[in-house]
């Protein structure tokens, strides 16, 4: 049990390897997590299944760069994500942006799950009405010949 | 006796075999598509038709003139974007050279992520095709551009509009095909 605990609180205090090199952090602490969140949201160009904020690759470095000039500069998160959207396309953001080409991206899993219910709801009304075929002219004579009341031997 | 058949019908089953064959269908094609030769890193060019994102580079030391885009507008051009240190800016360079004795189009260059000192030495080396060269050591412009790697080439109209880019070198295959009809048709 006391292993398991050490285990747990060294495992809460570890922190993911970073790429942000000291000499790219901003000073003011506000504005560095700002920094932060909108490099988590930007797609690496070069290596495409990183965030920049994972990524070591030159590209990505001075991409934290320009993000943090424009951020300081004044610009919003969500002016810095336009800039970069405008220069790179949607495929720059992690999180796809609600639009035409994305909407059966966004609601696709709705639709189906639509899809399924509707089906559901039909096969689940549709049983009570349905039992077995009558017997026809022979089978019921069969049945007939079957269950004839005994007779005294 | 029969066993009774259920009066339910049938036909939604189909459905999920639809699905995958469709989703088959996609992926087989980008699949033979990649095989075929396409590219699965290119990204589609997002700043098509829009005008030159607006630059002043400082040029490389002792060779003017640095790179303003403004200074773009009035003639057909193209922007290469290479380093002294990429491979395949160095296969595409014997061309550009052609392009400039030929004297077809201007040809300006960005030096991005480079030392100074080595792009001049390279240009010294090989031969210099540009008209313009602008520094970009911090891939500000690059960045601005929407550039994944060198060497890019952009394709500027008259009215500093970016009309095409090509991504990787310009080859003559490349040349004949896309860029010398589209240039034709932008100097008219």
């Amino acid at each position: 049990m006391k292993h398991l605990l050490i285990i747990i609180a060294a495992l809460s205090f570890s922190f993911g390897a970073v790429a942000v090199q000291p000499d790219e952090r901003l000073a003011d602490p506000a504005l560095e997590l700002r920094a932060r969140e909108v490099s988590k949201a930007l797609r690496c160009v070069v290596c495409q299944n990183e965030t920049i904020d994972d990524s070591s690759a030159e590209l990505a470095r001075d991409m934290r760069i320009l993000v943090r000039d424009r951020i300081s500069g004044g610009d919003s998160n969500e002016q810095v994500l336009s800039f970069m959207v405008q220069r790179y396309g949607d495929f720059v953001l992690l999180k796809p942006r609600m639009n035409a080409e994305t909407l059966l991206l966004w609601f696709g899993p709705l639709l189906v799950l639509i899809i399924g219910a509707i089906m559901t709801a039909q096969r689940l009304r549709k049983p009570a009405s349905v039992g077995p075929a009558a017997l026809n002219e022979s089978e019921a004579k069969e049945l007939k010949s079957l269950t004839r009341p005994e007779t005294r031997p | 006796m029969s066993a009774s058949t259920p009066q339910t019908k049938r036909w939604p089953f189909i459905i999920p075999l639809l699905v995958i064959a469709a989703l088959v269908g996609i992926f087989g094609k980008r699949l033979s598509d990649v095989s075929k030769g396409a590219d699965p890193h290119l990204l589609p060019t997002a700043l098509l038709n829009t005008p030159f994102p607006e630059f002043d580079l400082v040029a490389l030391p002792g060779r003017e003139p640095g790179f303003v885009t403004s200074e773009l507008k009035g003639e057909v051009s193209l922007v290469n974007v290479w380093g002294s240190w990429c491979v395949a800016c160095l296969a595409e360079h014997p061309f550009l050279m052609t392009l400039k004795r030929e004297n077809t189009v201007a040809i300006h260059g960005i030096a991005w992520r480079d030392a100074p000192e080595a792009s001049l030495q390279w240009l010294e080396k090989h031969g210099d095709p540009y008209t313009r060269i602008g520094q970009d050591p911090r891939s500000v412009a690059a960045i601005s551009l929407g550039v994944t790697g060198a060497p890019e080439t952009f394709v500027v109209d008259q009215a500093g509009i970016i009309r095409y880019k090509q991504v990787g070198p310009i080859t003559p295959e490349v040349w004949q095909t896309t860029l010398a009809p589209l240039i034709a048709q932008l100097k008219k």
